[in-house]
């Protein structure tokens, strides 16, 4: 298992690698999701304020 | 082409990506989960590069989708000038950030694939730097969108900055080619067939395909956050006439 992370010496290269692609790739996922959250919240407000009394 | 002109309806667009999203994102979790395991576990180290050859199972996907959604997002801006469709312009923008997000990847990793490859962390050969350029193209494009506030007419500015910065998209890929880089030519992609064993070509391409269905799947949720934005903008703009006398 050590051998596995010890990465034949290059763990600090390659974990990074993957561990900057992970970062990234969740980062845009949570991001995007977040904002079109907000958009649909704030669209649906105002959609039943129009409708409204 | 009737198909695709069905999509410039936004409600139709929301409708189809709705359904799309959950096999995109179950596919995108399949795929990466395999690839991850084949590409770490089970793929041999290389005779050469020892276990850095595993920095390619997630360079080399995203450095095809730093290109590939560049494309996308030159066609999605082309259709936008051309047909005027709402939809394409918006579907472009959505495309930008990710695109932007995965050139961030491919030149980090790059980077940390050269330092013990190369014994340096950057040069300016004409791949590294076509890939730096392409990264500024996406900032270029978000930042244009950004500065108008009509968005139509910074619809319009960013697309054609997205067509002439398209110019750099064969830079890239054949920088390999046209001038001597440190980078190595092409290996998968090229006449005659990749030149990779079985054994490191399948773990890299089913992590492109997870790779590809990931990017697929933020796409469409930017593009629906998009929409409503837009929806809501149109709104508010209607109120606030109606309100002033």
């Amino acid at each position: 298992m050590s051998e596995f992370f010890a990465m034949g010496g290059y763990a600090g290269f390659v974990w990074s690698a993957y561990g900057a692609t992970a970062l990234v790739m969740v980062g845009l996922l949570i991001w995007s999701w977040r904002s079109r959250k907000a958009a649909e919240a704030a669209l649906q407000q105002l959609e039943e304020a129009r409708r409204g009394p | 082409m009737a198909g695709l002109h069905a999509l410039a309806n936004p409600a139709k667009f929301v409708r189809l990506t709705d359904a799309l999203i959950p096999w995109c994102a179950g596919l995108a979790a399949l795929a990466i989960a395999a690839g991850l395991y084949l590409g770490l576990i089970e793929a041999p180290a290389d005779y050469q590069q020892g276990e850095t050859v595993r920095i390619m199972f997630v360079h080399v996907p995203s450095a095809w989708l730093a290109l590939g959604l560049y494309t996308g997002m030159a066609l999605a801006s082309a259709s936008g000038l051309i047909w005027r469709h709402p939809v394409a312009d918006l579907l472009a923008k959505a495309m930008a950030p990710i695109g932007a997000g995965f050139t961030l990847i491919a030149l980090i990793t790059g980077s940390l694939w050269g330092k013990p490859m190369w014994g340096a962390w950057w040069v300016w050969d004409a791949r590294l730097t076509s890939v730096l350029v392409l990264f500024f193209l996406y900032l270029g494009y978000m930042a244009i969108w950004q500065a108008y506030d009509d968005p139509t007419r910074g619809a319009r500015a960013a697309a054609i900055l997205a067509l002439v910065g398209f110019i750099n998209v064969p830079i890239v890929k054949f920088s390999v080619d046209w001038w001597n880089t440190l980078h190595q030519p092409a290996s998968v992609v090229k006449a005659g067939g990749p030149a990779i064993h079985p054994s490191i070509l399948t773990p890299l391409l089913i992590m492109a395909l997870g790779f590809f269905a990931f990017a697929a799947l933020v796409v469409m949720i930017r593009a629906q956050g998009e929409i409503a934005e837009r929806r809501l903008s149109a709104l508010r703009l209607a109120e606030a006439r109606s309100e002033t006398p």
